[in-house]
């Protein structure tokens, strides 16, 4: 089954990102990570997203687009990235979030993706 | 020769901040760094140019020395790749642009517009980064206090370089959408540098020369725009009005009391015939409203009576389409006033306090008013009101003036009074 | 660039329609990834479940599940296109074109690079 992990940051851990300070440890995380799932052939996509300063929203309303600055919804936190794994079930999907960098910070949501 | 020097940075500074940071920032869209590599640049000229004499072409100076910054930090941060291109791209743009800077100014005008970027920073940002205008004097044209314009612009211009806003001039279909951002831009700067009518500030005659420019520009690429037509008649109009706005001893004259003598009949006639121009098109917008006002206060270079009740007509649609504007609604009222009187004009006045308190022109039309109808005691402290924010010392002068020929009035006409 | 289209929209409004819209909607979505292919556009795409599914992990003494999803929101995200464009405004070109933007909206945001 696949599922989707989201991983939800606050202001704080984006700005680890690019600290020179902490940008190590933080990038260190993820690569151990991704490595992880990438030797246990679970990972079959996923994207790091750029902060929400960077988010525009487009709504077609009455025929009209409208486009505005920010991301959708004003959210302390906000997606940060997902992975998009394939598991036996949900216990398993549930074990890989756990090893997730995001998930000892804030949390991470895991959610079954419909086959497409 | 360090004034010469001074002066040469100064000069550049002035004829070519914009167009500098424009071609700088276009192929990475970093605005910031870009202006940071620009004020290096600037700083290094003024220790440098003293010493060997200001160069032929200082803006192809400064420019490859923002280049180099640029350069160095790319290497600095370690990307690779951003080193290689910066590198390679400085020896290219040197051969190429030895004589002139490329204008890339009204794509990167474009690019502060995007509907991606917050609406409350885009002309903020088209001010600082096209048009050099300092933070603080933004912040002040906006009633905004600095620190919070200071905030919106570093927002802005991260969201250009994360997002990938590009410096383009956009396709036909989008311009509807750009372009009110770029007029507004456009008007703000020209209105900013009009505050000095006496040409005395330096920066802010080459701020209006800059705004005229850039609106020629604009009429150029974009004739069939009605609203492009409308801001260029609004422009000349006030433009062609600027001898009269100071009498011989440099105090401001108030635009009903001006010798249309000095009026410039030429760029008047032009704006009348943009005007005409744009109204052939069909899409009425802001800018033709108020250039259309300003052509009924024109009428008097040609001898014909100012038609406060079309003027006031235009102000009501002006309102309308700015969904309100306070400052809209309190020229309305001026108009108002001279077609029906000051008692009537007062009560319309009201609602726009809690907006306006700030706000020099609102004290002033309201110590106007309570003169007129005889409240002095009303009238005496409005006039201090406006007095202290009034935006130089020509309109304090005459504000003072007013108040004080009100003042006397009152002593004469107050029984017992010496 | 690589952007990401982040599907919003109410999941309540979205399971209340009708059959024949219902149908209509998903035949829409199958003509824009078909649209985004013929493109050269599309990367990758996924619609996920009803937030009803989620679990949050957090992981403190211990690693602790919570029925729903993180944040709670009005509009919840329900899928993702991955595109890959020339500049912001085709990616802004394309979620104009999404038909989720016609009912919640869609939230671009370009992929974090790292420099």
């Amino acid at each position: 089954m696949k599922y989707a992990i989201l991983v939800y940051e606050t202001p704080a851990e984006f700005a680890e990102r690019e600290d020179p300070a902490t940008a190590g440890a933080y990038w260190g995380a993820y690569t151990a990570y991704n490595t992880a799932l990438a030797q246990a052939s679970a990972v079959t996509g996923g994207a790091g997203l750029t902060p929400p300063h960077a988010a525009t929203t487009v709504r077609i309303r009455n025929g009209k687009r409208a486009v505005a600055d920010g991301p959708y919804s004003d959210t302390k936190e906000q997606l940060g990235g997902f992975f998009l794994i394939t598991a036996e079930s949900l216990d398993a999907a549930l074990d890989w979030a756990a090893k997730c960098p995001a998930a000892m910070r804030g949390a991470v949501e895991v959610r079954p993706v419909l086959e497409m | 020769m360090t004034n010469e020097a001074a002066q040469a940075a100064e000069r550049a500074a002035r004829e070519s901040y914009g167009r500098l940071v424009a071609f700088l920032a276009a192929r990475t869209r970093d605005l910031a760094a870009a202006e940071d590599a620009l004020a290096d640049a600037f700083a290094s000229a003024l220790r440098v140019w003293p010493q060997t004499g200001a160069p032929d072409n200082p803006a192809a100076w400064l420019y490859a020395v923002a280049q180099r910054r640029l350069i160095d930090q790319a290497r600095r941060a370690r990307t690779a790749d951003a080193y290689a291109t910066e590198r390679a791209a400085l020896s290219s743009d040197i051969e190429e642009n030895a004589l002139a800077i490329p204008d890339r100014r009204l794509g990167l005008m474009f690019a502060c517009a995007h509907p991606a970027i917050d609406a409350a920073a885009r002309t903020p940002l088209m001010l600082q980064t096209v048009l050099g205008v300092p933070a603080d004097r933004i912040a002040a044209a906006f009633l905004v206090e600095p620190a919070a314009m200071g905030q919106r612009l570093v927002r802005a211009k991260r969201k250009i370089k994360e997002a990938g806003i590009p410096f383009e001039i956009p396709g036909p279909d989008e311009w509807d959408e750009r372009l009110g951002a770029v007029l507004d831009a456009i008007y703000a700067a020209y209105a900013d540098g009009w505050i000095d009518a006496a040409d005395a500030d330096a920066d802010r005659v080459e701020l209006v020369s800059e705004a005229l420019w850039l609106s020629e520009i604009l009429t150029a690429l974009a004739a069939h725009h009605p609203e492009v037509l409308g801001l260029r008649a609004l422009l000349l109009h006030l433009h062609a009005r600027r001898a009269a706005r100071r009498d011989a001893n440099g105090d401001y004259v108030p635009l009903d009391a001006q010798d249309t003598s000095l009026w410039d009949v030429d760029a008047i006639r032009d704006a009348e015939r943009l005007l005409f121009q744009a109204g052939r098109l069909g899409r009425l917008g802001r800018f033709q409203l108020e250039a259309a006002i300003q052509s009924a206060h024109a009428s008097r270079a040609f001898g014909r009576r100012v038609d406060w009740a079309a003027i006031v007509q235009l102000y009501e649609g002006l309102v309308t389409i700015t969904g309100g504007s306070p400052v809209v609604a309190l020229n309305r009222v001026a108009a108002l006033a001279h077609r029906d009187g000051p008692a009537a004009a007062l009560p319309a006045l009201e609602p726009l306090a809690e907006f306006l308190q700030g706000y020099q022109p609102y004290w002033a039309l309201r110590a106007r008013l309570l003169e007129e109808v005889g409240d002095a005691e009303g009238a005496r402290a409005a006039y201090a009101e406006a007095i202290a924010r009034a935006p130089n010392e020509a309109a304090k002068t005459f504000l003072r003036k007013r108040a004080a020929r009100f003042s006397a009035n009152v002593e004469r006409d107050e029984p017992g009074a010496s | 660039m690589k952007a990401m289209l982040l599907i919003y929209g109410s999941e309540a409004a979205w399971s209340a329609l009708p059959a024949q819209d219902l149908e209509r909607e998903t035949g829409a979505y199958m003509a824009f990834t078909e649209a985004l292919i013929a493109a050269g556009k599309f990367v990758a795409a996924a619609q996920l479940q009803p937030v009803a599914t989620a679990k949050s992990v957090s992981v403190g003494s211990g690693v602790g599940v919570a029925d729903g999803p993180y944040v709670d929101t009005k509009e919840q995200l329900g899928g993702y296109f991955l595109i890959d464009v020339a500049s912001m405004d085709e990616a802004l070109e394309w979620a104009a074109k999404c038909p989720g933007a016609r009912y919640g909206g869609i939230e671009v945001r370009p992929i974090f690079e790292r420099s």
